[in-house]
């Protein structure tokens, strides 16, 4: 099988051995455990709350609305009642709108839930159905699903892609879910195929899961979807070095992967349009890895969204030495939290704990100009030239050096031997210039 | 009272690597060059290298006391451009060049310009340079190697008198040239030392400290100038061979032209960078008033990199219109 | 011989000519108001008369359109001076200086996570909205010291920005680049302030801080004209300072956030008062 791949990157140790034979097993909650659900866990305007202090809810039940074209409602993740709707810390260490709701122990679901038969339903419906449930991009990025299966009518699209490459380190949890529930995934990219009017699905996963690959393949057999195998590479699961791979197309630059005809969706996004329109479930579970060399047993966990990340350590043994970081997301994009006080929102991919000695702390050192990041860059832009600019103020500058087109993948600062925190400078710029463009 | 947590930017790990790590690989690959050195001229090689390091690593130290910045003389690069200046002076020269030599390679070519990262030009070069301009006798007295007699002969040098008196090669000096792969000539080491730098070249490859554009480029319009010029006229014109192991020009294409700090970073501009050093040498070897071009040619190129840097941004991803 | 110095001569009357006609050509008017004026100007070009430099700011005096005493660096001496050359009265403003109101130094206030990453206050504040714990406080990180043009502000050894009093020029410099807005403009004859940027309650803050203020309003009680509490954080109402009042209402604090700067910088500084 030959590996198809982009240029650049590289290939950072991928510590999914600590995982990747972990069996998806579900988080507990038990009654009266307290889930803070945001009401804004997706790109897009937030969703309003339509429950107040005092009220009962059932599980999938919506609390809160959506507002505009580009947002999606929330729903209660159990049973039980509402006690507070105020400000609660998320993970960026801001207090943003939550509903929180003290679980009753029953976990009894909305009556009013009802699935529909893609088959019989139009693409419309089909649609408003995955936004009613609240589907975001799984993967991480949370971007309402619905409008990304919503493309202009002059952008005419070929290709569905899934993302099944996971190429962050220590995730498996789409690995998992690829081995445990294919069928789901593979019925989903079926009601995603029609959606899109599209009849090329391929799933791309990278060659470090031959299992998934295996799995995958089987469950797709005669069903008009194919396997991609990719080579283990990061950022190989980055939306447009994904595309380059498996079709050999640039997203343009400034563009989206609609413009030249292909539309990406996470595997994990389609086992829940499966669900959503299906059987009417709500996106209120998700799975996520929790590892780290702090984390006595790294599992693979089905959690609730709102559930604390002190909860889910908890289920996986608790902390073991020295707890120095903890980081959301995988450790090459993720970002870290403030405390495990936090809710698992419906983007958390993994919960990574990091001991004090896995913590990076060495001083940064002037560039040595190396070219080690113009090497490493999968989107050809020089990241020590524009943090330069950007930490002089030089905005302009750094526009011009392409800084819009940086994915903020990480790579640069991984193998930066001078120790220069690029990525910060880089998304520093980007706010930057965003700014200088919404003055003009 | 209980840790708070650790909070950054993304990423949040690291492949492990640091600028100091790198410098230590550099004097490594070097280590090579500097047994054959050693066993050529002998101890006082050694003790002349000795003195170049000290006078670095003394320099930036006294410079950067009195600028009352840190002291990074722990991470290398101080001492590596002293074993760099050691191979490019005599290996008889006085304690006090090799020292002076350190001193003004390091001051002049680093700490005024900011120290570490921010100079123009390869230090060990400017050391060289100076020197070379202010003592010029001293700098173009050198020994044979092994029986260590004193000789103002380089193979370089010989070729640019004798055409400059004859018009062409002799016969004789070309059968002495002959020797010169095998180190029969003053002031360099011919094939062996070569085969030393290209296995430190190798290393240096293989650590991913450099990358193969600047030295096979450098290499290549060497090879490819000089057998132009060969094939033009022999008489006049030593072979591609000839060229590629003297002079320095292996120590040049994989240690000096290679300096990050002083060279382009992007890849199509190190390849302009190391052709300009090929054929720049090879022109400054004939045509020029010296009769060694591999110092001046990468401190010309040093001072095009940025320019060279302007100009060859790569072509962000996505700048191709859309397919289909 | 002959020839080199007839071609050379000639070269350089050539290049005299040509260089005294482009003089007399191009030349530009200025009013020797303007250069006068921009001889005695501090030359620092820090824009706190908002005008682009001493050159932006001479030109509008001779227009007529700046007011002198807008030059805050220069003071009284160049406003007489200014004066003089134009020909007009010297009406001095108040001169103002800038106040960190913050003492809670890595000493006396918490961090609520260790930062790792580029030594900046903007830098920092952009994750997770700083390290300190305190919302309003000090980072330290020093964004200040580099905007000032006359070297006038200080970081601790324990990260606490102070300013020196006599230094500043009042050009605000350092009020527009701190991202934690903790530096505030006062009258120079006010030497009392309040130094806490917190607006959160009294229990909140004792938590994360030794040396903030709590919202007790006990300073407002005992000098009811000088202090007014705004959402749990007091302040000087520096229209109606009254040294005499603002010193007793300052005795009266029990976290100690309210400092007479004329016995003194905050713990930890150098300047002298």
């Amino acid at each position: 099988m030959e590996l198809k791949t982009f240029r650049g990157g590289l290939h950072p140790p991928d510590n999914k051995k600590w995982s990747e034979k972990k069996a998806i097993e579900v988080c507990p909650l038990a009654e009266g455990d307290e889930l803070v659900i945001h009401l804004s866990q997706h790109i897009g305007a937030p969703a309003e709350a339509c429950v107040k202090k005092g009220d009962l809810v059932k599980k999938g039940q919506v609390i809160g609305t959506p507002k505009g074209f580009v947002s999606v409602p929330i729903h209660a993740s159990t049973s039980g009642e509402v006690i507070a709707v105020e400000p609660r810390i998320a993970t960026a260490g801001t207090m943003l709108p939550a509903v929180v709701i003290k679980a009753d122990g029953e976990d009894a679901w909305d009556e009013g839930l009802v699935g529909g038969d893609p088959e019989t339903m139009t693409p419309d419906e089909i649609k408003d159905k995955i936004k009613d449930a609240g589907i975001v991009g799984m993967g991480g990025a949370t971007f309402p699903t619905h409008v990304k299966l919503s493309p202009p009518e002059d952008k005419k699209i070929e290709y569905l892609i899934l993302n099944g490459v996971e190429c962050e380190p220590y995730l498996t949890a789409d690995d998992r879910l690829m081995l445990e529930d294919p069928d789901s995934i593979v019925e989903g990219i079926l009601i995603l195929k029609k959606v899109l009017g599209v009849d090329k699905a391929i799933i791309g996963i990278e060659a470090n899961k031959p299992d998934a690959i295996e799995t995958m393949t089987k469950a797709c057999a005669g069903k008009g979807v194919e396997v991609g195998a990719l080579k283990v590479q990061y950022p190989q699961g980055a939306e447009k070095q994904l595309i380059y791979a498996l079709t050999g197309r640039e997203v343009p630059s400034g563009g989206l992967p609609m413009d030249c005809g292909v539309v990406v969706q996470n595997v994990g996004t389609a086992a829940a349009v499966n669900d959503a329109v299906r059987k009417g479930i709500p996106l209120i579970e998700r799975i996520a890895t929790v590892s780290g060399a702090a984390i006595a047993e790294p599992k693979n966990l089905r959690i609730k969204i709102g559930q604390p990340l002190s909860k889910l350590v908890e289920f996986c043994g608790g902390i073991k030495g020295e707890l120095g970081k903890v980081i959301q997301g995988g450790p090459m994009m993720g970002m870290a939290a403030v405390s495990l006080d936090v809710p698992a929102t419906r983007g958390t991919s993994g919960l990574l704990l990091f001991t004090e000695d896995q913590v990076l702390k060495e001083p940064e050192g002037p560039c040595v100009r190396c070219g080690n990041c113009v090497r490493a860059c999968p989107a050809f832009i020089l990241p020590t030239e524009i943090a330069y600019m950007s930490r002089k103020g030089m905005i302009d500058e750094a526009e011009k050096l392409n800084a819009m087109d940086c994915i903020e993948c990480g790579c640069c600062t991984y193998i930066c031997p001078a120790r220069i925190p690029l990525i910060q400078s880089l998304r520093q710029a980007k706010g930057a210039i965003l700014a200088k463009r919404r003055k003009v | 009272m209980e840790k708070t947590l650790y909070l950054s930017s993304s990423p949040h790990v690291h492949e492990g690597g640091t600028t100091s790590q790198a410098m230590r690989a550099v004097i490594i690959a070097l280590l090579p060059c500097v047994g054959v050195w050693f066993f050529s001229f002998g101890l006082q090689s050694i003790v002349v290298m000795l003195l170049c390091i000290l006078g670095c690593v003394g320099g930036e130290a006294a410079c950067q006391k009195i600028m009352g910045k840190p002291l990074t003389i722990a991470d290398g690069s101080a001492a590596m451009t002293g074993i760099l200046l050691a191979f490019n002076i005599p290996p008889n020269s006085g304690w006090w060049m090799a020292l002076l030599g350190g001193i003004v390679a390091v001051v002049l070519g680093k700490q005024v310009f900011g120290g570490l990262g921010y100079n123009s030009f390869n230090p060990a070069l400017v050391g060289r340079t100076v020197l070379l301009i202010s003592f010029p006798v001293q700098m173009t007295t050198w020994v044979m190697p092994r029986t260590h007699e004193i000789t103002s002969a380089t193979p370089l040098s010989e070729i640019k008198m004798a055409v400059g008196l004859h018009g062409a090669i002799p016969d004789e000096l070309k059968a002495q040239l002959g020797s010169v792969l095998m180190g029969g000539f003053g002031g360099q080491l011919g094939v062996i030392s070569g085969f030393a730098l290209m296995l430190g070249g190798a290393y240096l490859l293989y650590r991913k400290i450099i990358t193969w554009h600047i030295p096979a480029t450098f290499i290549g319009s060497a090879f490819v100038l000089s057998s132009i010029l060969w094939m033009v006229d022999s008489s006049k014109y030593a072979s591609p061979v000839f060229h590629l192991f003297t002079g320095g020009l292996l120590l040049g294409a994989f240690f000096m032209a290679t300096d990050w700090v002083t060279t382009p970073i992007t890849p199509k501009g190190m390849l302009i960078f190391g052709t300009g050093c090929g054929v720049l040498t090879i022109l400054i070897r004939i045509f020029g008033g010296y009769p060694e071009g591999v110092a001046f040619s990468i401190l010309l190129m040093n001072a095009a990199t940025p320019v060279i840097d302007r100009i060859t941004v790569p072509k962000k991803f996505g700048l191709v219109p859309e397919k289909g | 011989m002959i020839s080199a110095v007839i071609s050379l001569g000639g070269i350089g009357l050539g290049a005299a000519i040509i260089l005294g006609l482009a003089a007399k050509k191009f030349a530009v008017e200025v009013d020797p108001k303007e250069e006068a004026i921009l001889e005695v100007l501090p030359g620092a070009n820090c824009g706190a008369c908002g005008y682009p430099g001493c050159g932006g700011f001479a030109k509008a005096v001779v227009a007529g359109e700046a007011d002198p005493s807008s030059c805050t660096p220069g003071g009284k001496s160049v406003l007489e001076k200014i004066a003089e050359i134009m020909g007009v009265e010297a009406v001095a403003a108040e001169p103002t200086v800038a106040v960190v109101i913050c003492q809670g130094d890595n000493q006396k206030a918490q961090d609520k996570y260790r930062y790792l990453g580029i030594k900046t206050c903007a830098s920092a504040q952009m994750l997770a909205g700083g390290p300190k714990a305190c919302p309003g406080g000090c980072l330290g990180f020093g964004d200040c010291v580099a905007a000032c043009p006359f070297g006038a502000i200080e970081i601790t050894a324990e990260g606490l920005a102070v300013i020196d009093r006599e230094k500043c020029t009042g050009c605000k410099k350092c009020v527009s680049v701190c991202p934690r807005k903790v530096i505030i403009m006062t009258p120079k004859s006010a030497t009392v302030h309040v130094l806490c940027n917190s607006h959160d309650k009294g229990p909140a803050v004792k938590k994360y801080c030794q040396v903030g203020c709590i919202g007790c309003m006990l300073c407002k009680k005992n000098a009811e004209e000088v202090y007014a509490v705004d959402n749990f954080l007091a302040h000087v109402t520096y229209d109606t300072y009254d040294h005499e009042k603002a010193k007793a209402g300052m005795e009266k604090c029990p976290t100690k956030c309210i400092r007479d700067f004329a016995e003194g910088y905050p713990e930890g500084s150098t300047f002298q008062s």
